[in-house]
C-alpha cells in the first residue's frame, strides 16, 4: 500500500504553567487513496487534536505529517475541515460561502462562468441547491452543514477531514447527512476522516476506526477494519450479525478497554 | 431599506384602526406605543410648570414650558428676520453694482458677504458641522487602529493601559492643551477653518475616539476561532483576512462603539464651544448666560430642549446607518 497520508509518531505537548501537558503521543497512522477513517474515543482523548494537526491548524512537537509525499506545516485548502459548528459566514449567503473557498483556490485556473458552475455544481451535491441564496441564519442546522460540506468539497480537497459534522444535530437529520456523505463519497472516491463519538456513524460509514485511548498521552488504541458491503444501507445492517460485531468490538473497546475513568 | 415601519411602532396599527382590521388589539398597541410615552412627556411638563413656578432668580423665575416655547418663536422669528435682512443687504449690492457698471463698463464688481450675526439656526449648523467633523476624523483614526489592535494581543496589552488613562479625561482638561497647540501649529494669513473651529473639533476628535477604538478592538478579539479556521484554511492573504472575514464579524461591535462616540462628541462639543467660542449652541448658551437678561434663561433652556433633541436624532441617525450597513439586524434594535 502506497499511503496518501501518513502521520508518524505524531506526538504534541500544549503548555501550561505547571509545565507541557502531552496531550498526544507516537499516533502512527496510513491512510490510502480513497479510504473513509473515523476516529473514535471518549470527549478530550485528543481526536480533534489529530484532525487539526493534519488540517495545520496545530504543529506537532514530535513526529509529523507527509501528505502526498509533501510534509504538513500549515493549513490548506488541499486538506479542507468541516467544522462542528458549520462555521460559515453569517453574513454571506451558502452560494457566497462556497465563492469564498472556490475564488481563492480556483483563483487564474477557472472563469468566472466555469467557477459558478462549480459553485452550483458542489451546492446541488449536497442537495442545496434550491436554498443557495439563503444566508446561515435562515437554514436549518443540516442545511447549514450541508453548506459547510460543500464548500469543503468545492475546494477539491485531497483530503477532506469532518470534526463530528453531525454531532450538533438531531438524530433524524443527522441520518439523512450520513446517507449524502457515502452517496458522496462513493462518487468523487475521497479520502475521508472524520472524528465521532457516535459508534453507528462510526461503523456505517468508514472503511477502518481508529480508536483511541484516553488522555493525557493519547494514542492509538485499536484500529477495526469494517469489511462490510457498499453501498451500506442502515435499514438492512441493523439486522446484521457482522455490522453487529463491529458495533460490539467498538462498544466493548469505549466502556471496558478504555473505561471513562470520571475524575470531577 | 425599509426603515419606516419597522421603526414606527404604532404607525400599523394606525394604518389597521383606518382600515378597521381588529381594532380593539390596534388600539391597545397604539395606546401602548404612542399613548403612554405621551402621558409621560406631558406629566413630565405639568411638572416642570410647577417647579419653574417655585423657582426665583436674580433673573427672575425659572422659565415654565410656555416662556421655553414663547423663546423658541422668538429665536426663530430673529432667525427669519436676519434671513430677511441678508437678502436686502444683497439684493442692494447688486443694484449699485449694476449702476456702477452701467456708468462704468472696466469697474468690476464685487460682492461682499453679509456680517449680520448669526442666527440660532446658523449656531445649530455650524455646531452640527463641527460635531460631525470632529467624529468622522475621530472613526477614520479609530477604526483602523481598534483592527489593527485587536487583531494581535500584544498590541492590545501594550496600548490598553494608554487607552484606558486617555479615555476618561474630560473635554475641559484638553481644551487648553489642544488651543495652544493648535494656535501655535495652525498658522495661516488666509486660514481655511476658524481657529475655534479647528480647537472644539480636535477636541471633540480626542474626546469620542477612544469608545470606537476599545469597541472595535474587543469586537475584533472576540471573532469565532472557527471563522479565523476557515481564513486559515483558505490561506486567505492579510488584507483579505480583514476585508473579507475581520471586517464583517466585528461591525456590530464597531457600531455599538460609532454610537457611544456619536453621544460623547455631542456632549463634549457644547463644553468645547463655551470656551473656545466656536459660533455653535456652546457659544449660544455661554453668551446668553453671559448676557444676564430676562430672557436669557428661556433661551438656554430652548438650548438645552435643542441640543437634547439633536443628541437623540444622531443616535437615531446612526442606527438607521447601522441597520443598513450590518448583516446583524438583531443587534441594531435600539
Amino acid at each position: 500500500m502506497n499511503p496518501l497520508l501518513e502521520l508518524s509518531d505524531v506526538g504534541i505537548d500544549f503548555p501550561t504553567p505547571n509545565g507541557p501537558f502531552c496531550a498526544l503521543q507516537g499516533v502512527n497512522l496510513k491512510i490510502a487513496k480513497g479510504e473513509f477513517i473515523s476516529l473514535i474515543g471518549h470527549s478530550g482523548c485528543g481526536k480533534s487534536t489529530v484532525l487539526n494537526i493534519v488540517a495545520g491548524l496545530y504543529k506537532a512537537t514530535n513526529g509529523g505529517v507527509v501528505l502526498a509525499g509533501k510534509e504538513v506545516n500549515e493549513p490548506g485548502p488541499e486538506r479542507a475541515v468541516v467544522f462542528q459548528n458549520h462555521s460559515l459566514l453569517p453574513w454571506l449567503t451558502a452560494y457566497q460561502n462556497v465563492e469564498l473557498a472556490v475564488q481563492k483556490v480556483f483563483k487564474g485556473k477557472k472563469s468566472k462562468a466555469e467557477m459558478k458552475a462549480w459553485i452550483e455544481h458542489n451546492l446541488n451535491l449536497v442537495h442545496m441547491g434550491h436554498a443557495m441564496h439563503k444566508r446561515p441564519d435562515e437554514i436549518s442546522g443540516g442545511m447549514k452543514q450541508r453548506v459547510g460540506i460543500a464548500r469543503a468539497l468545492s475546494m477539491e480537497p485531497s483530503v477532506l477531514l469532518l470534526d463530528e459534522p453531525f454531532g450538533a444535530l438531531d438524530a433524524l437529520t443527522r441520518a439523512h447527512l450520513q446517507d449524502s456523505l457515502m452517496e458522496i463519497q462513493k462518487d468523487l472516491d475521497s479520502t475521508v476522516i472524520m472524528i465521532t463519538h457516535d459508534v453507528d456513524e462510526a461503523v456505517l460509514l468508514s472503511d477502518r476506526i481508529v480508536m483511541m485511548t484516553n488522555g493525557p498521552s493519547a494514542t492509538v488504541g485499536e484500529i477495526l477494519h469494517v469489511e462490510l458491503e457498499r453501498p451500506r444501507n442502515r435499514i438492512q445492517l441493523a439486522d446484521d450479525p457482522t455490522y453487529n460485531k463491529y458495533r460490539q468490538q467498538v462498544l466493548s473497546f469505549l466502556y471496558e478497554k478504555q473505561r471513562k475513568v470520571e475524575t470531577a | 431599506m425599509n426603515i419606516s415601519l419597522s421603526n414606527v411602532a404604532w404607525l400599523e396599527p394606525v394604518v389597521n384602526v383606518a382600515k378597521g382590521k381588529n381594532v380593539g388589539t390596534n388600539l391597545q398597541i397604539i395606546f401602548k406605543s404612542l399613548g403612554i410615552p405621551l402621558v409621560g412627556i406631558l406629566v413630565f411638563l405639568v411638572l416642570w410648570s410647577i417647579a419653574a413656578d417655585r423657582i426665583d432668580t436674580s433673573l427672575g423665575k425659572f422659565p415654565g414650558p410656555g416662556e421655553v416655547a414663547t423663546q423658541a418663536k422668538g429665536l426663530i422669528k430673529e432667525h427669519n428676520a436676519e434671513r430677511i435682512k441678508a437678502v436686502a443687504f444683497y439684493e442692494r449690492q447688486e443694484i449699485r453694482n449694476a449702476e456702477r457698471s452701467a456708468a462704468d463698463p472696466t469697474y468690476e464688481a464685487t460682492i461682499r458677504p453679509y456680517t449680520g450675526k448669526p442666527t440660532y439656526i446658523d449656531q445649530i449648523f455650524t455646531s452640527l458641522i463641527t460635531v460631525m467633523s470632529g467624529f468622522i476624523l475621530a472613526s477614520i483614526i479609530a477604526i483602523p487602529l481598534g483592527i489593527v489592535i485587536g487583531l494581535s494581543e500584544n498590541l492590545y496589552s501594550a496600548f490598553n493601559p494608554i487607552i484606558q488613562v486617555f479615555k476618561p479625561v474630560s473635554p475641559l482638561a484638553w481644551l487648553p492643551i489642544v488651543t495652544m497647540v493648535v494656535s501655535a501649529v495652525y498658522v495661516s494669513d488666509d486660514p481655511m477653518f476658524p481657529k475655534s473651529f479647528i480647537t472644539s473639533m480636535i477636541t471633540v476628535m480626542l474626546c469620542c475616539l477612544w469608545p470606537t477604538v476599545i469597541n472595535t478592538a474587543v469586537g475584533v478579539a472576540s471573532i469565532s476561532r472557527d471563522l479565523i479556521n476557515v481564513s486559515d484554511v483558505l490561506r486567505l492573504s492579510y488584507f483579505t483576512h480583514i476585508r473579507k472575514i475581520v471586517i464583517p464579524a466585528s461591525i456590530p461591535m464597531v457600531f455599538t462603539g460609532l454610537r457611544l462616540s456619536l453621544s460623547i462628541a455631542w456632549m463634549v462639543l457644547i463644553a468645547a464651544e463655551m470656551l473656545a467660542q466656536n459660533p455653535g449652541l456652546g457659544k449660544f448658551v455661554w453668551d446668553e448666560f453671559q448676557n444676564g437678561s430676562s430672557d436669557s434663561m428661556g433661551r438656554i433652556m430652548v438650548a438645552i430642549v435643542t441640543i437634547g433633541l439633536i443628541g437623540f436624532a444622531l443616535d437615531r441617525l446612526m442606527l438607521m446607518l447601522q441597520r443598513y450597513v450590518s448583516w446583524d439586524k438583531s443587534s441594531a434594535t435600539r
